[in-house]
């Protein structure tokens, strides 16, 4: 296993930093032609990574470490769920210590530092930003936990690796109402969760309805840079740990070496299938007055409570 | 190994009784330097009693029947008692270090100096009290030594007296609960040692059995800060002097779950379902409903109090879920939930010491408690900056913090709780998992805003600007407790056999249940912290946590980021610049976000449970009704529960008071008259009775 095991983590890690830039652009291609415009080329935002790497690093007068270790953090706690997520294989190293509950608290760790650089830099924006993400992590995180929990019940652990290998043996509890339900409630979270519509809007500037570009407002060059790449990471690791726990098929649960090329071109394809979808219904949708996502997040808490129920009640068929 | 308990408990005691007499009797100058050190030594030799009694072997227990009359002082010190006295010890060493260097605002008064060793070696006796009297005498001395410390101040701030009193009254209701309760226990059970009760709770009918657990519980739960008796807690922790502060939150409010622990599972033996959702459901009530205030907080102590409210919830949803899956006889299960529960008291504690120290620093420093005013720290108290971090990140229960261990184990339970069948455990359990999650997520936001708002950005006032870092020997206190912190993350497993054998103190593996929670390998259920992490194995459940790893990790993913873009940067150096700020310009310190602004979405979404008051007064001009000449706009969010649930009660008590007053209206006659009438009634009675 160990092998077959380290390529596969090692293989998923760098899919995914080199995937994730790819994914926007697909998305943002996608926005494009759907809205009549020519669209700048799924290889935009790779070219913008360029440019800004390429550029003198600042140091805004009177910001402090945190500011500094963001970027670096964030990047951080999304390779590490990129390598600890069973996105390719479920026989890796790693296996015994991808807990679901570390996956989903290592993100909002990246959240957290991210809103305290916000807050260092002292301006009216920064902390506007920091707020208000704050408080929709704070309404997010008993929704993901109530879904961990719905979807670690049938298999009797909260280990990612075996819930998922549980999914890929058992594909009919994966049409279990429980599950139906925690798809929906997570995938409602992944939305506020990775700053998409209706919750934040990754493409404006406008103050009344920034939430995580008001905390970035001040990053220029390669800390900008790392920020926006740690964003489609967080943005490609979600989407990723969606697809690995409600379709799963394609993940190699074996040590067999030929089935691991498929799993990772099966995980690409499905991450940019949902990635197109989700650009496809972006397009229809409006931005929610930030006050009325507690009722949005309300709504997907309640969808996980009763998937809790629903795991109890109906325990499978 | 148990054999160092009693030498060491002598010496805790013989070091409390030096160190009042030197803060009674020696010159201010060299008496908080006198009584800290006395006071470590309390603490130490506390924590060396502790590790003893985990160290194994059997209870040390000892009778000193000439000490008090009638009863006798009995004490004995099992696995349980010496967890909670290693942590209280284990929490009274740095911070009486750092109380050397915390003077100034009257602390260093002949009488807060002498009481402070006394309160002191309370915390470390409490746990090993074995009979009722003994038990309630030093509940009550701990009570009132406490009370004495929070009054340090009262000269200077009115507030205090204010708290004092609160505290006393509703720390004195606790305690007539509490004697009713372990009286009437003592009574029905034939013997008031604790080894009496414990043989004799079998014989107690059901009705009196749960009398006691509801009284003991709501005396125990209000210590603990549980709402809805938690109004004093947020009152008199933050007014006390700061390292009295983290005493009381770090290490008092601890004992009200021993208590809860000791009487419910161990005297008592466990009961039915429904004292332990009662339990879990005020545990429940009191993490969300403290860490929503705490979120609403600008006064940093009080944050951190109702903070404590939160942890201790969580603490008792783990004890409630305990109790309820020994119920239903799942033994391996509540070990686990206990243990969960145990090893977030300890884990508390650590980051609760800290952060009320680093808290009180920035007091010294500034003289300000409200974070509207701080801000910019970060530069000029670098060092209590850093601890303050550390703290908090145990506090928001992400990894790599020691506090997200604890509620993982406890998360785990939970979740693994749902297999217990019983719609009971179907229902409550979400919920109580919902309730943990959303205290988490708000505790993420308060410290978020805590440490952001507090020590960032820049200062909002003159006072923060000309901060100054605290003396070296206070530094060394939080120093000593930030290492606590980093080790509980990192390595949790080292108090593996310590938690199993506090559990197992508990009787809660019983004799249908494995013999030792942390059975080997090859058992069929368990769990066990090892060196690497947590793994827990049960017939449903298996999974493991390692923090170390995590970090490991973590670092390593630090390293490879910063080594790359150093490798693909052109520009090796960075350049300082103005701030942007969308092209407004620098913007002045008055433009940043403060805590209250910060905190103003969450209170929006939560506005129906805070029910905040809002004051909006408009002046016009003397001309027109239309031009305005001021406005004055007025926020508050006062405790909720404390309006509608305490303040009716004192009015109705005051409306009696009043009224009382009518009776004695200074004429003699009357009062012959109310004398006369008493002694007729008395006849009456007597001679209609006999």
């Amino acid at each position: 296993m160990s092998a077959v095991g380290t390529v596969a983590v090692l293989t998923q890690v760098t899919v995914v930093v080199a995937g994730a830039p790819l994914l926007t652009g697909l998305m943002r291609q996608v926005r494009a032609r759907m809205e009549g415009r020519a669209g700048a080329g799924v290889g935009q935002p790779w070219r913008d990574l360029r440019k800004l790497l390429r550029k003198q690093p600042i140091t805004p007068v009177g910001t402090g470490p945190a500011f500094r270790l963001a970027p670096l953090l964030l990047v951080a706690t999304t390779l590490v769920v990129a390598a600890l997520v069973p996105l390719a294989s479920t026989a890796t190293p790693v296996r015994d210590s991808a807990d679901l509950l570390v996956v989903v608290t290592l993100l909002a760790l990246g959240t957290v530092i991210l809103a305290l650089a916000g807050l260092d830099t002292g301006t009216a924006f920064g902390g506007m930003g920091a707020s208000r993400e704050m408080t929709v992590v704070a309404l997010v995180e008993p929704t993901i936990l109530l879904s961990v929990v719905a979807l670690s019940i049938p298999a009797g652990s909260t280990n990612l690796p075996a819930i998922v290998a549980h999914g890929v043996h058992d594909p009919a509890r994966l049409a279990s109402p429980a599950s139906l339900l925690a798809g929906v409630a997570l995938a409602v979270v992944t939305l506020a969760e990775t700053g998409r519509l209706p919750v934040d809007n990754p493409s404006t500037h406008l103050e009344l309805t920034m939430i995580h570009e008001a905390m970035i407002l001040e990053y220029a060059g390669g800390d900008l840079a790392l920020i926006e790449l740690g964003a489609q990471m967080r943005l490609t690791v979600l989407l990723g740990l969606l697809t690995s726990l409600f379709v799963p098929w394609g993940i190699a649960t074996g040590t067999a070496a030929a089935a691991l090329p498929l799993a990772l071109a099966l995980f690409a394809g499905k991450v940019a299938l949902l990635g197109a979808g989700l650009a496809a219904a972006e397009v229809f949708w409006a931005k929610m007055r930030l006050f009325k996502v507690p009722e949005l997040l309300a709504g997907s808490f309640l969808l996980a409570l009763l998937a809790v129920g629903a795991s109890f009640f109906l325990p499978g068929n | 190994m148990s054999g160092l308990v009693g030498p060491a408990l002598a010496t805790a005691t013989g070091l409390a009784g030096v160190g009042a007499v030197a803060g009674a009797f020696t010159l201010e100058r060299v008496r908080p330097a006198l009584v800290g050190v006395a006071t470590a030594g309390v603490g130490v030799a506390g924590l060396t009693a502790g590790l003893a009694a985990l160290g194994g072997g059997a209870p040390w227990s000892a009778s000193l029947p000439d000490l008090l009359p009638l009863a006798g002082v009995h004490l004995t010190v099992d696995a349980l008692s010496g967890l909670f006295m290693a942590v209280s010890g284990a929490v009274v060493a740095p911070v009486a270090l750092y109380g050397i260097g915390y003077t100034g605002h009257g602390v260093s008064a002949r009488g807060t100096q002498a009481v402070l060793p006394v309160f002191a070696a309370t915390l470390l006796l409490v746990p090993a009290a074995s009979s009722v009297s003994s038990f309630l005498l030093l509940w009550e001395l701990m009570a009132v030594t406490s009370l004495l410390l929070v009054l340090a101040e009262h000269r200077s701030r009115a507030a205090v007296r204010d708290a004092g009193v609160w505290y006393a009254v509703m720390t004195h209701l606790g305690l007539v609960a509490l004697l009713i309760a372990l009286a009437l226990f003592a009574a029905r059970a034939g013997g008031e040692t604790f080894p009496a009760l414990r043989a004799g709770a079998g014989e107690v009918p059901p009705a009196v059995r749960s009398t006691v657990f509801v009284l003991a519980v709501a005396a125990f739960a209000s210590k603990a800060g549980t709402v809805p008796l938690h109004a004093w807690l947020p009152r008199a922790h933050p007014q006390a002097p700061s390292h009295v502060s983290a005493l009381m939150s770090a290490a008092m409010v601890n004992l009200g779950v021993y208590g809860v622990i000791r009487v419910g599972f161990d005297l008592l033996g466990g009961g039915p379902r429904w004292w332990w959702l009662v339990l879990l459901t005020a545990g429940a009530v009191s993490a969300v409903y403290g860490m929503l205030q705490a979120a609403m907080a600008t006064d940093v102590k009080q944050l951190l109090a109702y903070s404590t409210s939160e942890n201790m919830g969580l603490v008792l949803i783990g004890a409630g879920a305990a109790g309820m899956f020994a119920a239903a006889g799942e033994h391996p299960l509540a070990a686990l939930a206990l243990a969960a529960a145990l090893l977030h008291v300890v884990n508390h504690a650590a980051f609760k010491a800290l952060l009320f120290c680093a808290a009180g620093s920035v007091l010294r420093a500034t003289g300000v408690r409200d974070l509207d005013a701080l801000g910019g720290l970060r530069a000029r108290m670098p060092v209590t900056a850093g601890l303050f971090a550390v703290g908090a990140l145990g506090a928001v229960a992400l990894p790599p913090g020691n506090g997200f261990v604890s509620e993982w184990l406890l998360l785990e339970s939970l979740v693994h709780g749902l297999g217990v069948p019983g719609t009971a455990s179907a229902v409550t359990l979400p919920l109580a998992v919902a309730a943990i999650a959303l205290s988490a997520g708000l505790a993420a936001a308060t410290f978020v805003k805590a440490l952001g708002v507090g020590f960032f950005a820049r200062p909002r006032g003159a006072e923060a600007a000309s901060a100054r870092e605290s003396p070296p020997v206070m530094l060394a206190g939080m120093g000593l407790l930030a290492a606590g912190c980093v080790a509980l993350a990192l390595v949790p497993g080292t108090l593996a056999g310590g938690l199993s054998d506090a559990v197992a103190a508990t009787g809660l593996t019983g004799p249908d249940g494995p013999s030792d929670p942390s059975g080997p390998a090859g058992s069929d259920a368990g769990w066990a912290l090892s060196d690497g992490g947590v793994d827990i194995r049960l017939d449903r459940l298996a999974t493991t946590l390692s923090p170390l790893w995590v970090a490991v990790a973590l670092a390593v993913a630090i390293l490879a980021v910063a080594t790359a873009t150093r490798l693909l940067t052109r520009h090796p150096r960075r350049v300082g610049a103005e701030l942007w700020d969308c092209g407004g310009g620098a913007p002045s310190a008055r433009m940043q976000y403060t805590a209250t602004s910060f905190a103003e979405p969450l209170q929006r979404v939560f506005d129906d449970v805070l029910a905040p008051e809002q004051d909006v007064d408009v002046t016009p001009t003397r001309e027109s009704a239309y031009l305005v000449e001021r406005v004055r706009f007025q926020r508050r969010i006062p405790d909720r529960i404390e309006y509608r649930l305490y303040r009716p009660v004192l009015a109705a008590l005051a409306g009696v008071g009043a009224s009382a007053r009518k009776l004695a209206n200074g004429s003699v006659h009357r009062y012959l008259g109310y004398g006369f009438s008493g002694l007729v009634a008395v006849l009456l009675v007597l001679a209609v009775t006999r």
